[in-house]
Protein backbone atom coordinates (compact mmCIF):
# COMPACT_ATOMS: atom_id res chain seq x y z
CA UNK A 1 0.00 0.00 0.00
CA UNK A 2 2.87 2.34 0.80
CA UNK A 3 4.05 1.96 -2.76
CA UNK A 4 0.69 3.02 -4.18
CA UNK A 5 0.77 6.11 -2.07
CA UNK A 6 4.13 7.07 -3.47
CA UNK A 7 2.86 6.93 -7.02
CA UNK A 8 -0.36 8.80 -6.50
CA UNK A 9 -0.85 12.33 -5.42
CA UNK A 10 -4.29 13.51 -4.59
CA UNK A 11 -5.07 17.16 -4.78
CA UNK A 12 -8.51 18.43 -3.89
CA UNK A 13 -9.70 20.97 -6.40
CA UNK A 14 -11.61 24.11 -5.57
CA UNK A 15 -12.32 25.81 -2.29
CA UNK A 16 -14.37 24.08 0.34
CA UNK A 17 -17.82 25.37 1.12
CA UNK A 18 -18.53 24.41 4.72
CA UNK A 19 -21.75 26.37 4.79
CA UNK A 20 -23.43 24.93 1.75
CA UNK A 21 -21.94 21.55 1.21
CA UNK A 22 -20.37 19.38 3.79
CA UNK A 23 -16.75 18.82 2.92
CA UNK A 24 -15.68 15.25 3.19
CA UNK A 25 -13.05 13.79 0.98
CA UNK A 26 -13.49 10.32 -0.40
CA UNK A 27 -10.64 8.69 -2.24
CA UNK A 28 -11.86 5.95 -4.51
CA UNK A 29 -9.18 3.51 -5.59
CA UNK A 30 -10.34 1.83 -8.77
CA UNK A 31 -9.32 -0.89 -11.19
CA UNK A 32 -11.04 0.00 -14.44
CA UNK A 33 -14.62 0.61 -13.37
CA UNK A 34 -14.44 -1.39 -10.18
CA UNK A 35 -13.88 0.29 -6.83
CA UNK A 36 -11.30 -1.68 -4.84
CA UNK A 37 -10.50 0.63 -1.97
CA UNK A 38 -11.99 3.66 -0.32
CA UNK A 39 -10.22 6.18 1.88
CA UNK A 40 -12.25 8.68 3.83
CA UNK A 41 -10.82 11.96 5.03
CA UNK A 42 -12.95 14.12 7.29
CA UNK A 43 -12.44 17.02 9.63
CA UNK A 44 -12.85 19.94 7.24
CA UNK A 45 -15.88 20.98 9.19
CA UNK A 46 -14.54 20.39 12.69
CA UNK A 47 -15.60 23.25 14.96
CA UNK A 48 -14.53 21.97 18.37
CA UNK A 49 -18.07 21.93 19.74
CA UNK A 50 -17.16 19.53 22.57
CA UNK A 51 -14.57 22.01 23.81
CA UNK A 52 -16.91 24.98 23.32
CA UNK A 53 -19.55 23.23 25.36
CA UNK A 54 -17.24 23.20 28.38
CA UNK A 55 -17.30 27.01 28.34
CA UNK A 56 -21.08 27.38 28.42
CA UNK A 57 -23.51 26.87 31.23
CA UNK A 58 -25.91 23.94 31.10
CA UNK A 59 -28.85 25.94 29.79
CA UNK A 60 -26.88 27.45 26.90
CA UNK A 61 -25.59 24.14 25.58
CA UNK A 62 -28.84 23.13 23.77
CA UNK A 63 -28.47 26.19 21.51
CA UNK A 64 -24.88 25.26 20.77
CA UNK A 65 -25.47 21.60 19.97
CA UNK A 66 -28.52 22.49 17.89
CA UNK A 67 -26.06 24.05 15.47
CA UNK A 68 -24.06 20.87 14.92
CA UNK A 69 -26.38 19.96 12.07
CA UNK A 70 -28.98 21.92 10.17
CA UNK A 71 -31.07 18.98 9.05
CA UNK A 72 -31.31 17.05 12.27
CA UNK A 73 -31.01 20.15 14.40
CA UNK A 74 -33.28 18.93 17.16
CA UNK A 75 -31.59 15.56 17.61
CA UNK A 76 -28.56 16.87 19.47
CA UNK A 77 -30.49 19.02 21.99
CA UNK A 78 -32.81 16.00 22.43
CA UNK A 79 -29.92 13.68 23.33
CA UNK A 80 -28.27 16.37 25.45
CA UNK A 81 -31.32 17.06 27.62
CA UNK A 82 -31.77 13.29 27.99
CA UNK A 83 -28.17 13.09 29.22
CA UNK A 84 -28.52 15.92 31.75
CA UNK A 85 -31.86 14.56 32.96
CA UNK A 86 -30.16 11.17 33.38
CA UNK A 87 -27.35 12.87 35.28
CA UNK A 88 -29.62 14.78 37.65
CA UNK A 89 -32.53 12.32 37.76
CA UNK A 90 -35.09 14.84 36.50
CA UNK A 91 -38.63 13.77 35.59
CA UNK A 92 -40.51 15.89 33.08
CA UNK A 93 -44.28 16.45 32.66
CA UNK A 94 -46.20 14.25 30.18
CA UNK A 95 -47.11 17.20 27.99
CA UNK A 96 -43.43 18.05 27.52
CA UNK A 97 -42.78 14.40 26.61
CA UNK A 98 -45.44 14.50 23.90
CA UNK A 99 -44.16 17.77 22.48
CA UNK A 100 -40.60 16.45 22.40
CA UNK A 101 -41.67 13.38 20.46
CA UNK A 102 -43.75 15.44 18.03
CA UNK A 103 -40.77 17.68 17.23
CA UNK A 104 -38.47 14.66 16.93
CA UNK A 105 -40.78 12.85 14.52
CA UNK A 106 -41.61 15.89 12.40
CA UNK A 107 -37.87 16.27 12.00
CA UNK A 108 -37.55 12.64 10.92
CA UNK A 109 -40.30 13.22 8.35
CA UNK A 110 -38.64 16.21 6.75
CA UNK A 111 -35.20 14.62 6.90
CA UNK A 112 -36.33 11.37 5.26
CA UNK A 113 -38.24 13.32 2.60
CA UNK A 114 -35.12 15.37 1.90
CA UNK A 115 -33.11 12.18 1.46
CA UNK A 116 -35.74 10.55 -0.75
CA UNK A 117 -35.71 13.60 -3.01
CA UNK A 118 -31.94 13.52 -3.28
CA UNK A 119 -31.95 9.78 -3.91
CA UNK A 120 -34.27 10.53 -6.82
CA UNK A 121 -31.83 13.14 -8.08
CA UNK A 122 -28.85 10.79 -7.82
CA UNK A 123 -30.78 8.19 -9.80
CA UNK A 124 -31.69 10.66 -12.53
CA UNK A 125 -35.33 10.94 -11.48
CA UNK A 126 -35.44 14.68 -11.11
CA UNK A 127 -39.24 14.67 -11.12
CA UNK A 128 -39.20 12.57 -7.96
CA UNK A 129 -36.74 15.03 -6.45
CA UNK A 130 -38.92 18.10 -7.02
CA UNK A 131 -42.07 16.22 -6.17
CA UNK A 132 -40.83 14.97 -2.81
CA UNK A 133 -39.42 18.33 -1.83
CA UNK A 134 -42.77 19.90 -2.60
CA UNK A 135 -44.32 17.63 0.02
CA UNK A 136 -41.52 18.39 2.47
CA UNK A 137 -42.45 22.06 2.40
CA UNK A 138 -45.68 21.73 4.49
CA UNK A 139 -43.62 20.02 7.22
CA UNK A 140 -41.29 23.01 7.41
CA UNK A 141 -44.27 25.36 7.44
CA UNK A 142 -45.69 23.36 10.30
CA UNK A 143 -42.41 23.81 12.15
CA UNK A 144 -42.57 27.53 11.58
CA UNK A 145 -46.06 27.59 13.00
CA UNK A 146 -45.19 25.53 16.09
CA UNK A 147 -41.71 26.83 16.92
CA UNK A 148 -41.30 30.05 14.96
CA UNK A 149 -38.51 28.61 12.79
CA UNK A 150 -38.24 26.35 9.77
CA UNK A 151 -35.03 24.99 11.26
CA UNK A 152 -33.17 25.35 14.58
CA UNK A 153 -36.34 25.16 16.61
CA UNK A 154 -34.89 25.98 20.05
CA UNK A 155 -37.65 23.93 21.66
CA UNK A 156 -35.61 21.90 24.11
CA UNK A 157 -34.50 22.81 27.59
CA UNK A 158 -33.42 20.79 30.58
CA UNK A 159 -36.61 19.81 32.37
CA UNK A 160 -39.04 20.25 29.49
CA UNK A 161 -39.67 22.35 26.40
CA UNK A 162 -39.59 26.08 25.83
CA UNK A 163 -42.92 26.52 24.02
CA UNK A 164 -46.27 24.83 24.25
CA UNK A 165 -48.31 23.56 21.30
CA UNK A 166 -51.74 25.15 21.85
CA UNK A 167 -54.56 22.62 21.61
CA UNK A 168 -56.28 24.57 18.84
CA UNK A 169 -53.32 23.89 16.53
CA UNK A 170 -53.74 20.13 16.81
CA UNK A 171 -56.20 19.85 13.91
CA UNK A 172 -53.93 21.67 11.49
CA UNK A 173 -51.04 19.32 12.30
CA UNK A 174 -53.32 16.28 11.90
CA UNK A 175 -54.44 17.54 8.49
CA UNK A 176 -50.87 18.05 7.22
CA UNK A 177 -49.95 14.56 8.43
CA UNK A 178 -52.87 13.06 6.51
CA UNK A 179 -51.83 14.83 3.32
CA UNK A 180 -48.24 13.63 3.63
CA UNK A 181 -49.41 10.07 4.34
CA UNK A 182 -51.50 10.11 1.17
CA UNK A 183 -48.52 11.18 -0.92
CA UNK A 184 -46.21 8.66 0.75
CA UNK A 185 -48.59 5.82 -0.05
CA UNK A 186 -48.39 6.74 -3.71
CA UNK A 187 -44.60 7.14 -3.55
CA UNK A 188 -44.23 3.74 -1.89
CA UNK A 189 -46.24 2.08 -4.66
CA UNK A 190 -44.19 3.90 -7.31
CA UNK A 191 -40.90 2.71 -5.79
CA UNK A 192 -42.06 -0.87 -5.44
CA UNK A 193 -43.53 -1.04 -8.95
CA UNK A 194 -40.95 0.82 -11.00
CA UNK A 195 -38.80 -1.82 -12.73
CA UNK A 196 -35.99 0.65 -13.43
CA UNK A 197 -35.74 1.86 -9.85
CA UNK A 198 -35.71 -1.72 -8.62
CA UNK A 199 -33.05 -2.76 -11.18
CA UNK A 200 -30.94 0.28 -10.31
CA UNK A 201 -30.95 -0.12 -6.53
CA UNK A 202 -31.49 -3.83 -5.79
CA UNK A 203 -28.27 -5.59 -4.88
CA UNK A 204 -26.28 -2.35 -5.01
CA UNK A 205 -23.99 -1.41 -2.13
CA UNK A 206 -24.90 -4.32 0.09
CA UNK A 207 -23.94 -4.08 3.74
CA UNK A 208 -24.48 -7.52 5.28
CA UNK A 209 -25.82 -8.03 8.78
CA UNK A 210 -22.43 -9.25 10.02
CA UNK A 211 -20.70 -6.19 8.57
CA UNK A 212 -23.34 -3.89 10.04
CA UNK A 213 -22.72 -5.35 13.51
CA UNK A 214 -18.93 -5.31 13.07
CA UNK A 215 -18.89 -1.62 12.10
CA UNK A 216 -21.47 -0.70 14.73
CA UNK A 217 -23.73 1.14 12.29
CA UNK A 218 -26.96 2.67 13.55
CA UNK A 219 -30.34 3.86 12.33
CA UNK A 220 -31.85 3.03 8.92
CA UNK A 221 -28.42 1.85 7.72
CA UNK A 222 -28.46 -0.87 10.39
CA UNK A 223 -32.16 -1.65 10.14
CA UNK A 224 -31.97 -2.14 6.36
CA UNK A 225 -29.30 -4.79 7.02
CA UNK A 226 -31.51 -6.74 9.40
CA UNK A 227 -30.10 -5.34 12.67
CA UNK A 228 -33.16 -4.76 14.79
CA UNK A 229 -32.14 -1.72 16.87
CA UNK A 230 -33.95 1.51 17.61
CA UNK A 231 -33.25 3.61 20.70
CA UNK A 232 -36.84 4.82 20.77
CA UNK A 233 -38.00 1.28 21.52
CA UNK A 234 -34.93 -0.21 23.24
CA UNK A 235 -34.27 2.54 25.78
CA UNK A 236 -37.53 4.53 25.78
CA UNK A 237 -37.53 8.25 26.50
CA UNK A 238 -39.93 11.14 25.87
CA UNK A 239 -43.33 9.74 24.76
CA UNK A 240 -42.12 6.85 22.63
CA UNK A 241 -43.39 4.21 25.05
CA UNK A 242 -46.71 6.01 25.44
CA UNK A 243 -47.90 5.62 21.83
CA UNK A 244 -48.33 2.74 19.37
CA UNK A 245 -45.75 2.26 16.61
CA UNK A 246 -43.31 -0.33 15.34
CA UNK A 247 -39.69 -0.58 14.23
CA UNK A 248 -39.11 -1.17 10.50
CA UNK A 249 -36.49 -3.81 9.69
CA UNK A 250 -35.57 -5.28 6.30
CA UNK A 251 -32.98 -7.94 5.52
CA UNK A 252 -31.05 -7.24 2.30
CA UNK A 253 -28.88 -4.25 3.22
CA UNK A 254 -28.84 -2.79 -0.31
CA UNK A 255 -29.82 0.69 -1.45
CA UNK A 256 -33.34 -0.48 -2.30
CA UNK A 257 -33.91 -1.64 1.27
CA UNK A 258 -32.61 1.62 2.63
CA UNK A 259 -35.18 3.48 0.51
CA UNK A 260 -37.96 1.16 1.68
CA UNK A 261 -36.98 1.47 5.36
CA UNK A 262 -37.03 5.24 5.16
CA UNK A 263 -40.40 5.44 3.40
CA UNK A 264 -42.00 3.02 5.86
CA UNK A 265 -40.48 4.90 8.80
CA UNK A 266 -42.26 8.03 7.62
CA UNK A 267 -45.59 6.22 8.11
CA UNK A 268 -44.52 5.24 11.62
CA UNK A 269 -43.51 8.83 12.36
CA UNK A 270 -46.95 10.00 11.32
CA UNK A 271 -48.47 7.35 13.60
CA UNK A 272 -46.35 8.60 16.53
CA UNK A 273 -47.21 12.25 15.86
CA UNK A 274 -50.92 11.46 15.77
CA UNK A 275 -50.67 9.43 18.98
CA UNK A 276 -48.85 12.29 20.69
CA UNK A 277 -51.38 14.85 19.48
CA UNK A 278 -54.14 12.74 21.07
CA UNK A 279 -52.03 12.70 24.23
CA UNK A 280 -51.75 16.49 24.15
CA UNK A 281 -55.53 16.76 24.22
CA UNK A 282 -55.58 14.82 27.48
CA UNK A 283 -52.99 16.95 29.30
CA UNK A 284 -53.26 20.47 30.66
CA UNK A 285 -52.06 23.33 28.46
CA UNK A 286 -49.03 25.18 29.80
CA UNK A 287 -47.66 22.36 31.98
CA UNK A 288 -44.49 21.94 29.94
CA UNK A 289 -41.53 22.01 32.29
CA UNK A 290 -40.03 20.97 35.59
CA UNK A 291 -38.02 23.83 37.04
CA UNK A 292 -34.38 22.83 37.40
CA UNK A 293 -32.13 25.02 39.51
CA UNK A 294 -28.91 23.09 40.01
CA UNK A 295 -27.13 20.33 38.21
CA UNK A 296 -25.45 18.10 40.80
CA UNK A 297 -22.02 16.55 40.25
CA UNK A 298 -22.14 13.26 38.37
CA UNK A 299 -22.33 11.81 34.90
CA UNK A 300 -25.14 11.04 32.51
CA UNK A 301 -25.72 9.43 29.14
CA UNK A 302 -28.50 10.48 26.80
CA UNK A 303 -29.50 9.06 23.46
CA UNK A 304 -31.96 9.91 20.75
CA UNK A 305 -32.84 8.06 17.57
CA UNK A 306 -32.15 10.79 15.02
CA UNK A 307 -33.26 10.34 11.38
CA UNK A 308 -29.83 8.85 10.63
CA UNK A 309 -29.55 6.74 13.77
CA UNK A 310 -28.54 6.92 17.40
CA UNK A 311 -27.15 10.23 18.68
CA UNK A 312 -25.06 9.71 21.80
CA UNK A 313 -24.23 12.36 24.41
CA UNK A 314 -22.20 11.92 27.57
CA UNK A 315 -22.15 14.77 30.09
CA UNK A 316 -20.07 15.04 33.23
CA UNK A 317 -20.64 17.71 35.84
CA UNK A 318 -18.52 18.69 38.83
CA UNK A 319 -21.31 20.63 40.49
CA UNK A 320 -20.57 23.98 38.87
CA UNK A 321 -22.84 25.49 36.23
CA UNK A 322 -20.88 24.15 33.28
CA UNK A 323 -20.20 20.62 32.05
CA UNK A 324 -16.57 19.60 32.54
CA UNK A 325 -16.83 17.09 29.71
CA UNK A 326 -19.42 16.77 26.99
CA UNK A 327 -18.90 13.97 24.50
CA UNK A 328 -21.01 14.00 21.36
CA UNK A 329 -21.30 11.22 18.82
CA UNK A 330 -23.44 11.72 15.74
CA UNK A 331 -24.82 8.74 13.79
CA UNK A 332 -22.87 9.41 10.59
CA UNK A 333 -19.71 8.90 12.64
CA UNK A 334 -20.64 5.22 12.75
CA UNK A 335 -22.33 4.94 9.35
CA UNK A 336 -19.83 6.66 7.04
CA UNK A 337 -16.88 4.32 7.81
CA UNK A 338 -19.05 1.35 6.76
CA UNK A 339 -18.78 2.66 3.18
CA UNK A 340 -15.30 1.17 3.25
CA UNK A 341 -16.99 -2.20 2.81
CA UNK A 342 -20.29 -1.22 1.16
CA UNK A 343 -18.82 0.86 -1.68
CA UNK A 344 -15.98 -1.43 -2.71
CA UNK A 345 -18.29 -4.05 -4.13
CA UNK A 346 -19.55 -1.89 -6.98
CA UNK A 347 -18.58 0.35 -9.86
CA UNK A 348 -17.78 4.06 -9.92
CA UNK A 349 -21.25 4.80 -11.25
CA UNK A 350 -22.76 3.18 -8.17
CA UNK A 351 -20.43 4.99 -5.79
CA UNK A 352 -22.42 8.23 -5.54
CA UNK A 353 -25.53 6.24 -4.77
CA UNK A 354 -23.93 3.99 -2.17
CA UNK A 355 -22.13 6.83 -0.42
CA UNK A 356 -25.40 8.74 -0.30
CA UNK A 357 -27.42 5.73 0.86
CA UNK A 358 -26.24 6.01 4.46
CA UNK A 359 -27.57 9.59 4.34
CA UNK A 360 -24.28 11.12 5.46
CA UNK A 361 -25.76 14.61 5.64
CA UNK A 362 -25.34 14.56 1.82
CA UNK A 363 -22.94 16.41 -0.37
CA UNK A 364 -20.13 14.41 1.10
CA UNK A 365 -19.49 13.01 -2.35
CA UNK A 366 -18.87 16.44 -3.75
CA UNK A 367 -15.14 16.10 -4.15
CA UNK A 368 -13.80 12.72 -5.12
CA UNK A 369 -10.42 11.57 -6.33
CA UNK A 370 -10.35 8.55 -8.58
CA UNK A 371 -7.09 6.64 -8.59
CA UNK A 372 -6.63 4.06 -11.33
CA UNK A 373 -4.49 1.35 -9.80
CA UNK A 374 -3.55 -0.15 -13.17
CA UNK A 375 -2.06 2.99 -14.63
CA UNK A 376 -1.39 4.62 -11.26
CA UNK A 377 -2.74 7.86 -12.56
CA UNK A 378 -4.98 9.91 -10.43
CA UNK A 379 -7.66 12.23 -11.61
CA UNK A 380 -9.98 14.33 -9.56
CA UNK A 381 -13.61 14.26 -10.52
CA UNK A 382 -16.29 16.43 -9.05
CA UNK A 383 -19.47 15.33 -7.34
CA UNK A 384 -21.42 16.59 -10.35
CA UNK A 385 -19.58 14.18 -12.59
CA UNK A 386 -20.22 11.28 -10.20
CA UNK A 387 -23.92 12.09 -10.13
CA UNK A 388 -23.92 12.28 -13.94
CA UNK A 389 -22.31 8.83 -14.19
CA UNK A 390 -24.88 7.52 -11.75
CA UNK A 391 -27.73 9.00 -13.79
CA UNK A 392 -26.34 7.66 -17.06
CA UNK A 393 -26.37 4.15 -15.70
CA UNK A 394 -30.08 4.53 -14.92
CA UNK A 395 -30.67 5.73 -18.49
CA UNK A 396 -28.84 2.69 -19.81
CA UNK A 397 -31.05 0.40 -17.77
CA UNK A 398 -34.12 2.20 -19.12
CA UNK A 399 -32.89 1.68 -22.69
CA UNK A 400 -32.07 -1.97 -22.10
CA UNK A 401 -35.53 -2.55 -20.71
CA UNK A 402 -37.04 -0.82 -23.72
CA UNK A 403 -39.09 1.59 -21.65
CA UNK A 404 -40.11 4.80 -23.36
CA UNK A 405 -39.56 7.61 -20.94
CA UNK A 406 -40.58 11.20 -21.38
CA UNK B 1 -27.14 -9.19 29.63
CA UNK B 2 -27.65 -8.05 33.22
CA UNK B 3 -25.08 -6.54 35.54
CA UNK B 4 -25.01 -9.82 37.51
CA UNK B 5 -24.07 -11.81 34.42
CA UNK B 6 -21.41 -9.29 33.58
CA UNK B 7 -19.98 -9.31 37.11
CA UNK B 8 -19.79 -13.09 36.98
CA UNK B 9 -18.12 -13.17 33.56
CA UNK B 10 -15.56 -10.42 34.18
CA UNK B 11 -14.89 -11.65 37.71
CA UNK B 12 -11.73 -10.27 39.22
CA UNK B 13 -11.10 -7.88 36.35
CA UNK B 14 -13.68 -5.56 37.90
CA UNK B 15 -12.27 -2.95 40.26
CA UNK B 16 -15.62 -1.36 41.03
CA UNK B 17 -19.19 -1.05 39.78
CA UNK B 18 -21.30 2.08 39.95
CA UNK B 19 -25.01 1.78 39.24
CA UNK B 20 -26.26 5.18 38.16
CA UNK B 21 -29.75 3.79 37.58
CA UNK B 22 -31.34 0.65 36.17
CA UNK B 23 -30.25 1.53 32.60
CA UNK B 24 -26.75 2.93 33.17
CA UNK B 25 -23.80 1.07 34.69
CA UNK B 26 -20.19 2.16 35.01
CA UNK B 27 -17.61 -0.57 35.50
CA UNK B 28 -14.03 0.28 36.50
CA UNK B 29 -11.37 -1.99 35.06
CA UNK B 30 -7.59 -1.95 34.75
CA UNK B 31 -6.21 -0.61 31.42
CA UNK B 32 -4.33 -3.87 30.78
CA UNK B 33 -7.62 -5.80 30.73
CA UNK B 34 -9.41 -3.61 28.17
CA UNK B 35 -8.79 -5.81 25.13
CA UNK B 36 -10.11 -8.93 26.83
CA UNK B 37 -13.06 -7.11 28.40
CA UNK B 38 -14.00 -5.47 25.09
CA UNK B 39 -13.86 -8.88 23.43
CA UNK B 40 -16.19 -10.34 26.04
CA UNK B 41 -18.60 -7.40 25.71
CA UNK B 42 -18.70 -7.43 21.91
CA UNK B 43 -18.18 -11.06 20.91
CA UNK B 44 -19.71 -12.94 23.83
CA UNK B 45 -22.51 -10.66 25.00
CA UNK B 46 -23.17 -8.99 21.65
CA UNK B 47 -23.05 -5.44 23.01
CA UNK B 48 -22.43 -2.68 20.46
CA UNK B 49 -19.69 -0.11 21.01
CA UNK B 50 -21.64 3.14 20.89
CA UNK B 51 -18.55 5.29 21.32
CA UNK B 52 -15.74 6.07 23.75
CA UNK B 53 -15.08 9.22 25.76
CA UNK B 54 -11.61 10.40 26.68
CA UNK B 55 -11.28 12.74 29.65
CA UNK B 56 -8.28 14.51 31.13
CA UNK B 57 -8.64 14.38 34.92
CA UNK B 58 -6.19 15.34 37.68
CA UNK B 59 -5.53 11.63 38.39
CA UNK B 60 -4.83 10.69 34.79
CA UNK B 61 -6.59 10.06 31.51
CA UNK B 62 -9.92 8.34 31.76
CA UNK B 63 -11.35 6.47 28.80
CA UNK B 64 -14.96 5.39 28.96
CA UNK B 65 -16.01 2.69 26.51
CA UNK B 66 -19.79 2.93 26.19
CA UNK B 67 -21.22 -0.45 25.25
CA UNK B 68 -24.90 -0.45 24.38
CA UNK B 69 -26.83 -3.67 24.86
CA UNK B 70 -29.77 -3.08 22.58
CA UNK B 71 -31.93 -6.01 23.68
CA UNK B 72 -32.75 -4.23 26.94
CA UNK B 73 -31.48 -0.72 26.23
CA UNK B 74 -28.88 -0.74 29.01
CA UNK B 75 -25.53 0.99 28.60
CA UNK B 76 -22.52 -0.65 30.25
CA UNK B 77 -19.60 1.73 30.37
CA UNK B 78 -16.14 0.27 30.90
CA UNK B 79 -13.97 2.87 32.56
CA UNK B 80 -10.18 2.75 32.57
CA UNK B 81 -7.77 5.19 34.19
CA UNK B 82 -4.37 5.67 32.57
CA UNK B 83 -2.23 7.14 35.32
CA UNK B 84 0.92 7.73 33.28
CA UNK B 85 0.22 11.24 31.98
CA UNK B 86 3.61 11.68 30.35
CA UNK B 87 3.41 8.74 28.02
CA UNK B 88 -0.18 7.48 27.98
CA UNK B 89 -0.90 4.32 26.04
CA UNK B 90 -3.44 1.53 25.97
CA UNK B 91 -4.31 -1.46 23.74
CA UNK B 92 -6.44 -0.65 20.73
CA UNK B 93 -9.76 -2.50 20.58
CA UNK B 94 -10.18 -1.91 16.83
CA UNK B 95 -9.17 -5.52 16.21
CA UNK B 96 -12.18 -6.58 18.28
CA UNK B 97 -14.69 -4.19 16.71
CA UNK B 98 -14.24 -1.89 13.72
CA UNK B 99 -16.55 0.58 15.41
CA UNK B 100 -13.59 1.69 17.54
CA UNK B 101 -11.37 2.74 14.64
CA UNK B 102 -12.41 6.37 14.27
CA UNK B 103 -13.01 7.13 17.94
CA UNK B 104 -9.56 5.83 18.90
CA UNK B 105 -8.01 8.05 16.25
CA UNK B 106 -9.97 10.98 17.63
CA UNK B 107 -8.86 10.35 21.23
CA UNK B 108 -5.30 9.94 19.94
CA UNK B 109 -5.24 13.39 18.36
CA UNK B 110 -7.34 15.21 20.98
CA UNK B 111 -5.71 13.81 24.14
CA UNK B 112 -2.49 12.29 22.87
CA UNK B 113 -3.19 8.76 24.05
CA UNK B 114 -1.42 6.14 21.98
CA UNK B 115 -3.41 3.07 20.98
CA UNK B 116 -1.15 0.04 20.65
CA UNK B 117 -1.74 -2.17 17.58
CA UNK B 118 -4.24 0.23 15.99
CA UNK B 119 -4.21 -0.57 12.24
CA UNK B 120 -4.31 3.05 11.09
CA UNK B 121 -3.38 5.40 13.92
CA UNK B 122 -3.35 8.81 12.26
CA UNK B 123 -5.25 12.02 12.75
CA UNK B 124 -8.97 12.01 12.04
CA UNK B 125 -10.26 15.56 12.44
CA UNK B 126 -7.28 17.85 12.92
CA UNK B 127 -5.45 19.07 9.86
CA UNK B 128 -1.94 17.89 9.06
CA UNK B 129 -0.34 21.27 9.81
CA UNK B 130 -1.77 21.44 13.34
CA UNK B 131 1.16 21.50 15.84
CA UNK B 132 2.29 17.99 16.79
CA UNK B 133 2.57 18.45 20.56
CA UNK B 134 -0.67 20.32 21.27
CA UNK B 135 -3.64 18.23 22.33
CA UNK B 136 -6.84 20.32 22.32
CA UNK B 137 -8.78 18.43 24.96
CA UNK B 138 -6.00 18.31 27.55
CA UNK B 139 -6.66 20.54 30.54
CA UNK B 140 -4.39 23.40 31.56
Amino acid sequence: MAEDKKKTTIIPIGPYHPLQEEPEFFELHVEGEKVVKLDINIGYNHRGIEKLSESMHFDQVPFLVERICGICSTSHPFAYVNAVEDLAGIEIPDRAKYIRSIIGELERLHSHLLWLGLAGHFLGYNTVWMWVWKVREPVLELFEKITGNRNHYAMFKIGGVRRDIPNDEINAIMKTCDEIAKFLEMLYKVVMDDPVLVARTKGVGILTKEEAIEWGVVGPTARASGVDIDVRRDDPYAAYDMVEWKVIVTQNGDVFDKVVVRILECFESIKIIKGCLKGLEKTKEGNIETVVKNIPPGEGIGRHEAPRGEVFHYVRSDGTNRPIRHKIRAPSYMNVPSNQVAAIKGTISDAALVLAAVDPCYCCTERCAIVDLKTNQSRIISGDELVRMCQEKTKKIIEEMGIKNE
Amino acid sequence: MTIEELKQRLGEKIIGVYEKNKQRYYIDIHPKDILECARIMFKEFGARLATATGIDTPKGFEILYHFSYDKNGKIFTLRVLIEDKKNPEIDSITLVTKAAEWIEREIYEMLGIKFKNHPNLKRLLLSDDFPKDIYPLRQG
